[in-house]
């Protein structure tokens, strides 16, 4: 079923009796071409492996419910202002994508090109964005360097005149914003499934079939199901699944929490984010404030995180933009990220032919989702990388090849 | 969470720095003939169990000593903690 303006309009007027559930709920198959295990990256997987590369035997398994996983539970910021040239042009890859995406799939996720400022404190951290931000033009994107009253131009409410971090500018990406996240994990999997891709539910891989160095399929809570190629993208959970393939992997598992306040009169032009602590912030389209900012810092399975990063995380919006002292925050929650050792994801074949690997996003792996899925379905149908994501290697730490953009080294608390 | 600091009993975990796997105490020796593959496991590979974990914790804001908690990843239940020194000791090193 198509969805437009007048499917609705006919819809209405007939007493909404012709909608249609999004996607089949199919039994999982003996067999299939490809299995993706994880419904977040993986269902935009499958849907290009369907769409991009012609797979026509493609299941998407997921443990829990469709959009169980980050997701849902991200605070659906998308950019691209990266500076390094494995990262850059991946992302930007990314950002075009989003912009097409509803056209492509037919699908409102509410992409919101309402763009997003990244705040500077310091004359170092200004020269550091105009660099970052010349390496974003270079890849074709948008970047535009604000001075002080251009910020104040755009957002009067902030703190200018903070005695420890007073705002010295900022670095604005017009194009970027947010994407309503668990629309694009609906979008991908009522058009995944449009192309014939099963997306298959509460069915969680506990094994995989191994033998002789190479992979024939998993074994799962809902019976054992052969292929001929299997693409992993599970995010925090990429430890606890790779052990068993025998793999460790250069990843830490961490909680990350999210906030949403009570609903406001409309107040943010766009994303913003504080230079000089770590919060971040945008305004639904329902009024809420939702923010967020460091990692608990631990590792963690738990989907939950402790509080005084909460407290921690105010502190920061407190400093930035005092005027929202007296708001009151709604709900929180967490989830499980992947931190990577450098910062920087993975999207590689494993030392176990026939078996691929998709994760390490950190805590920004939202906005990656298009190309992510567009990317590894490449790498899997034709078992070579995509050109944006070549860099994106296991064993670069091995060659000494980091994706280090923080220049934080190898501690994942630190990106 | 509480760590209680084998010295100066429970403290809350906001007063620490967390470092990572306790492994990070065994850094492989510097002339080994593998020691290229030592080093980037020991500096790149995690076991990130979900369960039992022991890490590395610094007490920044107390008494600056490191520990070795160990920590149920799933639950965040704090199951055990030592000073990362004697840990270190008991497994055959000097200091
Ligand atoms: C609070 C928070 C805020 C964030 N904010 C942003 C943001 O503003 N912008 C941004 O770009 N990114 C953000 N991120 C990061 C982003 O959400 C993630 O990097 C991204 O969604 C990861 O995608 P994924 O597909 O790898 O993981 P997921 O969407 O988590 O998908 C993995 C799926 O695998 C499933 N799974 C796990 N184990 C198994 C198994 N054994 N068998 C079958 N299925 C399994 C899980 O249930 C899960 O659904 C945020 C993350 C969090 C937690």
């Amino acid at each position: 079923m198509r969805y437009s303006a007048w499917t609705i309009f006919k819809e209405g007027i007939s007493g909404n009796g012709g909608w249609k559930p999004m996607w089949r709920e199919p039994e999982p198959k003996g067999e299939y071409d490809i299995v993706v295990v994880g419904a977040g990256h993986g269902m935009a997987t499958g849907y290009y492996l369907a769409k991009e590369f012609g797979c026509r035997s493609v299941a998407v398994l997921e443990k829990g419910w469709l959009g169980s996983g980050n997701i849902g539970r991200n605070t659906t910021i998308v950019r691209s202002n990266y500076m390094l040239p494995e990262n850059q042009p991946f992302y930007e890859l990314s950002l075009k994508l989003w912009e097409g995406l509803e056209q492509e799939l037919n699908f409102n996720v509410m992409v919101s090109q309402r763009g997003i400022i990244n705040l500077c404190h310091s004359d170092a951290q200004r020269d550091a964005f105009a660099r970052r931000g010349n390496a974003m033009r270079l890849s074709g994107a948008d970047a535009e360097l604000l001075d002080r009253d251009g910020v104040r131009r755009l957002c009067p409410f902030l703190n200018f005149d903070n005695a420890r971090f007073p705002i010295t500018g900022g670095l604005w990406q017009k194009r970027g914003g947010t994407v309503r996240h668990d629309a694009v994990a609906w979008g991908y999997a009522r058009a995944a499934d449009g192309l014939g891709v099963d997306l298959v539910q509460n069915c969680e891989v506990t094994g995989f079939l191994i033998s002789n160095g190479t992979c024939a399929g998993v074994e799962t809570t809902r019976g054992l199901i052969k292929a001929k190629k299997v693409g992993v993208a599970v995010a925090g959970s990429s430890g606890r699944v790779m052990s068993l393939a025998g793999m460790r992997l250069p990843i830490e598992s961490h909680v990350l929490q999210a906030f949403v306040s009570e609903g406001l009169k409309p107040a943010l032009p766009g994303v913003l984010t504080f230079g000089a602590g770590h919060f971040y912030v945008s305004q639904s389209d329902k009024g809420g404030l939702v923010f967020g900012g460091d990692i608990d810092g631990y590792n963690s399975y738990a989907q939950r995180g402790n509080l005084p990063t909460l407290e921690d995380v105010c502190e920061g919006g407190m400093a930035l933009m005092p005027m929202i002292g007296r708001t009151r925050l709604l709900r929180m929650w967490g989830g499980l990220v992947d931190m990577s050792m450098d910062g920087s994801p993975f999207i590689d074949r494993t030392h176990v032919e026939g078996l691929y690997f998709n994760g390490g996003w950190n805590y920004g792996g939202f906005k990656a989702t298009p190309a992510s899925g567009y990317c590894f379905a490449h790498l899997i149908a034709r078992d070579s990388p995509h050109p944006v994501a070549a860099g994106m290697r296991l064993d670069r730490f091995r060659q000494g090849a980091a994706i280090d953009e923080k220049g934080a080294g190898a501690q994942p608390n630190l990106h | 969470m509480i760590i209680s600091h084998p010295l100066l009993g429970p403290r809350d975990s906001a007063e620490f720095v967390y470092l990572g796997d306790a492994s990070l105490i065994g850094r492989p020796h510097a002339f080994d003939d593998d020691a290229m593959e030592k080093f980037y496991e020991y500096q790149f590979l995690r076991d990130n169990p979900d369960g039992v974990h022991r890490e590395l914790w610094y007490h920044e804001q107390g008494d600056r000593s490191w520990l070795v908690v160990t920590r149920d990843t799933a639950t965040h239940d704090i199951l055990n903690v030592e000073l990362a020194r004697d840990v270190a000791r008991q497994s055959g090193r000097g200091r």
